[in-house]
């Protein structure tokens, strides 16, 4: 289990806004992505666990050790921490190779067992070849398992990842995910990851925090964040969502359905405990859930006219842009077939509606 | 005309020893203040430049204050060694490692400071104590820089006037450096032994920038 409840302010500096991180974080899953976007307070969070940043109150555990207390004074320095650190730029120690960067992080353990110890880890992240290489001469892919391997020869009580993915190219990414994978699966150590990529949070990731402005906006799996975001800043955070903005026409609790008026269209979605006639709400609806079409007649119930303004290749489909602001995906054939009509329909299943 | 070279073995001697003594105290102080945030950082700044911005006679004089035959230290030297430290040439080394050390102090903690800190903090989080930090990583990283800035603190030490003056006197063949020595030649009209002793001087000045310059350049981060 990892809490960590800190409270710290920032004055303005030179070059930078003041800034107050506020979060209140426990997890216990075996790994844990710190998501948003930069700036928002998420490697602070790592930062305060590891013991590099003082929060000016609040309480850091792992377990049941307690690493900070700003109640009792408690702050453990960084080295009776026992977090394991994976920077952003790796940090691997210019002047030693990759054996010694190893092995400078089991110092703890009697000679003959650091020397098994390493060379497991060179094993199993496949550095053996390479471990007489110095950091300069190491690939970033190679770079970032030596130093994920450095941090889990310490035997951290957690291994906290700064932006593991950040400047790695595609297959590089895949290869840290399959990395990742298997230390989730050989070590018990759990894991606290800060990203901003939506699909590494999906790959690898257990339990989801969304950052924003210091702030834990929502928490939960990847899944149920995604299906279910709590406000219009999580939506917009993710990023992945068409939002409108409708107001609630009629409510009928006994059919469980609602009507919602988006520009001058009727949207049939479920209905809303809570919410009046009248009352404006969010809606968001995610591309792919969108049924576009050629318009051929006026628009119905859960139907919106628009015009395409743009389409692009995605893997797999044809992502269309229409006015208003529209994102739909369509099979790359349907859109073939009609590339050259600009009125299109785009159909809101009930269930696709999710009101904020 | 004899030359009595005394005063540049002296010197040099003294310039070398107060040179050990200011890596000793200046790397670790140049180390706190650029990696640990404490709470006077600040306050240790300003004490460790002010020998730097002081007048030299100044310096002398509270060193006279503080090692002196009435003080605590001072009687406490005399009493381990039978002999008052004040006017001897280990005073010589403490005026000169007075003089050096805001240099070297100044000079190794942005060496220092050029190694990337993540470094710091990843070996930190390793569980490292501050010392193996500061010898397997910190100092191999910043060799080169810490070599010229303790060429630089050397050349310094060797040039002291002010303070040595003031405490260690100007006593030939005991307590006169070079720079000493040559006051005292203007002084007295010896012309001959000036110009000799500054040519000398200057010369191995010179060349310890020299190498100093040879040093610096080449940073590894």
């Amino acid at each position: 289990m990892i809490l960590a409840r800190i409270k710290k302010a920032f004055p303005p500096g030179k070059d930078s806004a003041a800034f107050t991180i506020d979060a209140d974080f426990r997890t216990d899953a075996p790994v844990t992505v710190l998501f948003g976007e930069s700036g928002s307070g998420k490697t602070l969070t790592l930062d305060a666990i590891a013991g590099f940043v003082r929060p000016d109150e609040g309480r850091v555990m792992i377990n049941d050790d307690l690493l900070f207390d700003g109640a009792t004074g408690v702050h453990l320095p960084p080295q009776a921490r026992r977090c394991g650190y994976v920077f952003q730029n790796y940090a691997l120690f210019p002047n030693m190779t990759l054996r010694q960067n190893l092995e400078f992080a089991a110092e703890f353990r009697p000679k003959l067992d650091r020397h098994r110890k390493v060379n497991e880890m060179l094993e199993l992240f496949r550095l053996a070849d390479i471990a007489g290489r110095k950091p300069h001469e190491l690939s970033g892919g190679q770079k970032q398992r030596c130093s994920i391997a450095r941090a889990l020869l310490a035997e951290p009580r957690v291994l906290l990842l700064d932006e593991p993915a950040q400047g790695l190219d595609a297959t590089l990414r895949a290869e840290l995910h399959v990395v990742l994978r298997k230390v989730r699966a050989a070590f018990t150590t759990p894991i606290v990851m800060v990203t901003h990529d939506l699909d590494e949070a999906f790959a690898l990731g257990d339990r989801m925090f969304i950052y924003q402005a210091g702030r834990i906006l929502q928490q939960g799996t990847p899944t149920e964040i995604f299906d279910r975001p709590a406000s219009l800043a999580v939506a917009r955070q993710l990023g992945v969502y068409n939002l409108l903005e409708a107001e609630v026409l009629t409510l009928d609790p006994g059919r469980n359905t609602s009507t919602l008026r988006y520009a001058d269209f009727d949207l049939q979605g479920p209905y809303l405990p809570g919410k009046f006639k009248g009352d404006h709400v969010w809606v968001c609806v995610r591309p792919e859930e969108l049924r576009p079409s050629v318009r051929t007649a006026r628009p119905g119930m859960g139907q919106v006219a628009v015009q395409l303004e743009r389409a692009t290749p995605r893997p797999g489909a044809m992502r269309l842009e229409f006015d208003r602001d529209l994102v739909a995906d369509i099979n790359r054939d349907d859109y073939e077939r009609n590339r050259h009509l600009k009125d299109w329909i785009l159909d809101f299943p009930t269930s696709s509606l999710r009101v904020l | 005309m004899a030359i009595d070279w005394f005063p540049l073995w002296l010197s040099l001697r003294v310039a070398f020893l107060s040179t050990i003594l200011a890596c000793a105290v200046g790397l670790w102080i140049a180390y706190w203040l650029a990696f640990r945030e404490f709470r006077f950082r600040d306050t240790i700044d300003a004490l460790v430049t002010l020998p730097l911005v002081l007048p030299p006679t100044v310096l002398g004089y509270y060193l006279l204050v503080l090692l002196g035959r009435n003080s605590f230290i001072g009687k406490a030297y005399e009493a381990v060694t039978g002999g008052p430290l004040v006017f001897t040439w280990q005073a010589a080394v403490i005026a000169a490692f007075i003089h050096s050390l805001p240099l070297l102090v100044k000079s190794t903690r942005s060496a220092l400071e050029a190694v990337n800190p993540n470094i710091a903090r990843a070996a930190r989080s390793l569980g490292s104590s501050e010392w193996r930090l500061f010898s397997r990583i910190i100092l191999p990283l910043s060799l080169r820089p810490v070599l010229a800035a303790a060429a630089i603190a050397f050349a310094r030490a060797l040039g002291d006037f002010g303070v040595t003056i003031m405490i260690a006197g100007n006593i030939p063949g005991r307590t006169q450096t070079i720079a000493v020595a040559i006051y005292d030649a203007v002084e007295s009209n010896n012309g001959d032994l000036a110009r000799t002793l500054v040519l000398v001087i200057s010369a191995v000045a010179l060349f310890i920038l020299w190498i100093a310059n040879r040093l610096a350049p080449r940073q590894t981060t």
